[in-house]
């Protein structure tokens, strides 16, 4: 089908941007960091009100309003699924060739959940409430893929 | 233009400022802001459940993230809130303010808070503030946020040692102004016997414009909240009053049509309509003070005759004459300005902020050492706006004889 305008001699600019960034993780962030990467071992902090563990962690509960940066709790690295996603496309920005499973990941203990790579099942056999675990990366990049990805926890 | 109908009156009653540095790795973005907004809510004796609405805003591009104030929400306390996001350059900090006057004024809401902020340290401000420019007539012709248009314009009429010593003598009350202020991300304790040297030796940028001249690249944040009257007056013991605003822009700069519009500032245009529609008629004796959101010291020399709507050499006179300075005649940003310290996002809204502080008379070291009852705070943003505010320390403005 021809397209309803008339673009002849119509000039395209080609442009390139290029968008450099450094992020600054704060306090709060880094020690999750490096605990994960130093220890691995993965930490939530705790809000004194409400209770509930955060886990990424973060300075202020947005709830209450409290600062609970402080106040972190060790947590287990086995938790359930309690959503999902298959990615069915590739692009240069994923993580895994497709198809893969983004996993809404609760872990014990903790309140929030976190979303990761769900690997050794198929993505058509997930669950929720299937039981999972972390598994920690080999070589540290000193970012959330310090964890590789969660398994069955069988 | 007529009146603009303002249904109640508003008031500032909460400011919350951080420490204003190059760099800030221990906090992340939304752990910056919450630090002004913990400030503001403290000042104000409120808590979140207080608060109706957050506006928040900061320049497009400049930290990379999209959708900030979404993601920020762990610190501004916006959960379960309405709330908006503006962003319009460098008068951002304007904008937040008036939308908060008008969003409050209108009564659509009592209590908002409204939030700039800025990490430049974590982007590249260049890199942002260039897509500015149309893609076919200006990107590839464009000098990015630096221009020495200002110094052009002074030279070409004061001649170059007059214009030049004028500048350098507005830098350096700048730094001296900056040096009483804790906030300050850049004081460097610059004394009179430098001047001649850095008109020679500070690093040239452009044109005339030198390294010394210019604004930073700051991280910090700025939180404020406005309440109406009623609420106002029960919330603090000081409220500050918005007494007007105005918001002027011309876009043509950065697609070189710049040629066909009349050669007047919105900077003057801007002051001269909010005077007339305030009956405030000679505003150097009015205001008692000015925070003027002065990009570089060229600038900010230009443009204290445009918002004072002097003639001849009357701005460069107040400069020599040292009556700009914390204890003279018409002080100008006592804060030490945005020389001192540019979190873009957060600038705007800091000059109605330190504004706001010296009509309290709470603005610490650089409170200006008699009552200030009468201010006056400009926005500047790409590629011309202004944003215009007059503060009051009391409700009982009448026209605009000097009391």
């Amino acid at each position: 089908m021809k397209p309803g305008f008339d673009t002849t001699d119509c000039y395209t600019i080609e442009g390139k941007l290029a968008l450099p960034y450094t992020y600054f993780a704060g306090r709060v962030g880094s020690t999750f960091i490096t605990t994960l990467r130093d220890k691995q071992k993965i930490m939530g902090v705790k809000c004194k009100r409400c209770n509930k563990v955060f886990v990424p962690p973060r300075q202020t509960c947005e709830r209450c309003m409290e600062d609970i940066r402080n106040n972190w709790v060790d947590l287990k690295s086995g938790g359930e699924v309690v959503n999902f996603t298959v990615v069915r496309y590739d692009d240069r920005h994923l993580p895994r060739k497709a198809p893969f499973v983004l996993g809404m990941i609760r872990l014990e203990g903790a309140d929030s959940p976190m979303v990761h790579i769900l690997e050794g099942v198929d993505p058509d056999q997930v669950k929720i409430g299937m039981k999972v675990k972390a598994v920690f990366s080999p070589k540290t990049t000193n970012t959330i893929l310090d964890i590789d990805h969660f398994e069955p926890n069988v | 233009m007529g009146n603009r109908k303002k249904n109640r009156n508003v008031g500032i009653v909460g400011i919350g400022e951080t420490k204003f540095s190059s760099h800030r790795e221990d906090v992340n973005q939304p752990e910056m802001i919450h630090e002004a907004v913990r400030q503001a809510l403290d000042d104000a004796g409120l808590t979140m459940d207080d608060i109706d609405c957050v506006v928040h805003g900061n320049m497009e591009l400049f930290e990379m993230v999209h959708q900030p104030d979404m993601w920020h929400t762990l610190g501004t306390g916006a959960f379960g809130k309405n709330a908006f996001r503006l962003t319009t350059g460098g008068t951002t900090g304007g904008t937040l303010v008036a939308a908060a006057d008008n969003l409050v004024a209108s009564g659509m809401y009592d209590t908002v808070l409204a939030i700039g902020f800025e990490k430049l340290q974590e982007g590249h401000t260049t890199g942002g503030i260039t897509n500015m420019a149309d893609p076919l007539w200006a990107r590839k012709l464009q000098s990015g946020a630096l221009t020495d248009s200002a110094a052009v314009k002074v030279i070409a009429e004061f001649g170059g040692d007059r214009a030049r010593r004028a500048a350098m003598m507005y830098r350096i009350i700048m730094d001296k102004h900056a040096c009483l202020n804790p906030n300050s991300h850049r004081a460097f304790g610059l004394e009179w016997d430098q001047l001649e040297d850095l008109m020679k030796n500070s690093p040239p940028l452009i044109g005339d414009l030198r390294l010394i001249h210019m604004c930073s690249q700051s991280d910090g944040a700025c939180a404020m909240i406005f309440s109406a009257e009623e609420k106002a007056k029960k919330i603090s013991k000081n409220p500050v009053w918005i007494r007007d605003h105005i918001t002027v822009h011309r876009e043509e700069t950065l697609n070189l049509c710049n040629n066909y519009y009349p050669n007047e500032t919105t900077h003057r245009f801007a002051a001269e309509t909010l005077y007339k529609r305030n009956g405030i008629e000679n505003p150097l004796e009015y205001f008692d003070v000015f925070e003027m959101y002065d990009p570089s010291a060229w600038w900010g020399l230009d443009w204290i005759r445009d918002f004072f709507l002097l003639s001849g050499d009357e701005h460069i006179r107040l400069v020599e004459e040292k009556e700009i300075m914390i204890n003279g005649k018409i002080p100008i940003n006592p804060s030490g300005g945005v020389i001192a310290a540019n979190p873009i996002g957060a600038t705007a809204m800091i000059r109605v902020a330190e504004a706001a502080k010296q009509v309290r008379g709470d603005a610490g070291p650089h409170q200006i050492p008699r009552p200030v009852k009468h201010a006056m705070a400009s926005s500047f943003g790409g590629t011309m706006w202004t944003v215009l505010f007059l503060l009051e320390k009391e409700l009982n403005w009448q026209g605009g004889k000097h009391d």
